[in-house]
């Protein structure tokens, strides 16, 4: 099934390809994100299950001992799944308060703060770790509020957050070409962390568009996306050229083969 | 005879007209009063007459309040736009620009005007798309701000510190812009319109 096909109807379908192979884990893509996004830095940060990173990176390895010891690193943003049968976006199915929905235009997962109860159904639902819990109002160091992106509202205690793709400069672009009478280009909308990676690992653009760098590199046999087989057809696609990184991606018995789930998946069944 | 009926019997016009007059209060407290009490009233820096300024510059609302080359409002004015026509010294004999003259422009400080539609920070506006995309003329939103003669009280409610027309200067919440500029005034236009209404659309 082409690429195309394994999303709704709609203008756009924003994702990501992300070359593993490439990926050196230095988490520029974190930080980049954090200081966009207004994700500021709690009390403590060594608590990882109550810290607040919407790009995280995930270390992984072979499993082998020294010297055949292999890592990979999986930057993890929001993967914005749109269901294989319709929308059916897991955390969006959820929730109760309609605080999340899945745009049809752009196909981006929104997370409105304002309306989230903070009931976290949707942090148990994703199953990619891709969304969080202010468990604490930020405490921001005097002045360090003076800073922040206004292109993005800063969350409070109790509400639930994640990736955006940056939507904010999506509409920025939208502005641009409003002016300019022309179209949003594809180098005219990337996410922060598309920017800021130094190995250029990360590929962001319109999956929908085939001139789009990323549309290309998603249709390589070669991409792959995390945990396929759940049906979540999201939009962040991983590459990579070693077949153990590959295994890792998803749940695979032993002899069982790879890359069998993206080729048959989407659209209605 | 119940004691209910009782009292039923000797309800007197005395009575009534507490009622009424109880009633009347409350309501009047309610009305006049929760507006006093919730919202807080900041001065303008100094007085400023759109009317004035329209009259002296040729494109409208757009010569002072326009967009940059990335789409992006300008909204309030720079000082570098006032400097466009102002210089050291003031061109008519009005004391509010004497004030803007001596303590804003020779100093090079931007006045700090108060922005009455200025909305939250959840709230993602697109002037560009609104003017430029959809061909909205500002007093849809803004009303007649642009010919008015000076610059009304700004009050902002006391727990939110949002601006009064946000909410609207009607306590029940009823009208639409300029008095009321609430998210169903944009949804209710935008359905109107066939605009998307998906989250994203307008939130941030």
């Amino acid at each position: 099934m082409s690429l195309a096909d394994r999303y709704s109807a709609g203008e756009h379908r924003f994702g990501m390809v992300i070359d593993v192979d490439k990926c050196t884990g230095c988490g520029a893509c974190t930080v980049a994100c954090m200081s966009e996004n207004n994700v500021g830095v709690l009390f403590d940060e060594t608590d990882k299950l109550r810290s607040i990173t919407w790009m995280r990176v995930y270390q992984i390895d072979n499993g082998r001992p020294f010297p055949e010891t292999q890592v990979a690193f999986f930057p993890r943003p929001c993967l914005h799944c749109e269901g294989s049968h319709g929308q059916h976006t897991p955390c969006v199915s959820v929730c109760p308060a309609t605080a999340t929905d899945y745009d049809e235009h752009t196909g981006i997962v929104s997370q409105i703060p304002t309306r989230c109860i903070g009931c976290r159904y949707c942090v148990g639902a994703c199953p990619y770790h891709a969304r969080y819990f202010n468990w604490f109002d930020t405490p921001w160091p005097s002045g360090l509020e003076r800073p922040l992106n206004p292109a993005v509202a800063p969350r409070m205690r109790g509400v639930v957050e994640k990736c955006t793709f940056c939507y904010h400069r999506f509409q920025r672009a939208k502005n641009k070409a409003f002016l300019s009478g022309g179209k949003v280009e594809e180098m005219d909308y990337q996410t922060a962390c598309t920017e800021a990676c130094p190995s250029g690992a990360i590929t962001f653009g319109d999956l929908r568009n085939p001139n789009h760098k990323v549309a290309q590199l998603a249709a390589s046999p070669e991409a792959f996306r995390l945990l396929e087989r759940l049906g979540t057809n999201n939009k962040v696609y991983y590459r990579t050229s070693r077949e153990w990184v590959r295994r890792k991606a998803d749940n695979y018995l032993q002899d069982e083969k790879t890359g069998q789930v993206a080729a048959s998946q989407g659209g209605g069944h | 005879m119940t004691t209910h009926e009782q009292g039923q019997a000797k309800r007197s016009h005395a009575d009534w007209l507490l009622f009424v007059v109880g009633f009347v209060l409350f309501s009047a407290l309610g009305f006049w009063g929760t507006p006093a009490l919730l919202y807080a009233e900041k001065p303008q820096p100094f007085q400023f007459s759109h009317k004035v300024h329209m009259e002296q510059v040729s494109e409208g609302c757009k010569s002072c309040h326009s967009f940059r080359e990335d789409g992006s409002f300008t909204g309030i004015p720079s000082m570098d736009k006032c400097k466009e026509c102002h210089s050291d010294s003031p061109q008519g004999d009005t004391p509010e620009e004497k004030i803007f003259v001596e303590q804003y422009l020779n100093k090079n400080k931007p006045v700090d005007w108060r922005v009455y539609a200025k909305q939250p920070p959840c709230v993602f506006f697109s002037h560009a798309a609104h003017t430029e995309n959809a061909g909205l003329d500002c007093a849809k939103c803004h009303g007649d701000h642009g010919k008015s003669e000076s610059l009304r009280p700004y009050q902002y409610n006391r727990l939110t510190g949002y601006s009064r027309d946000i909410w609207g200067w009607n306590i029940l919440g009823l009208g639409g812009p300029p008095k009321r500029m609430k998210m169903d005034s944009c949804a209710d236009c935008h359905r109107e319109n066939g605009v998307r209404d998906a989250c994203f659309v307008c939130h941030k």
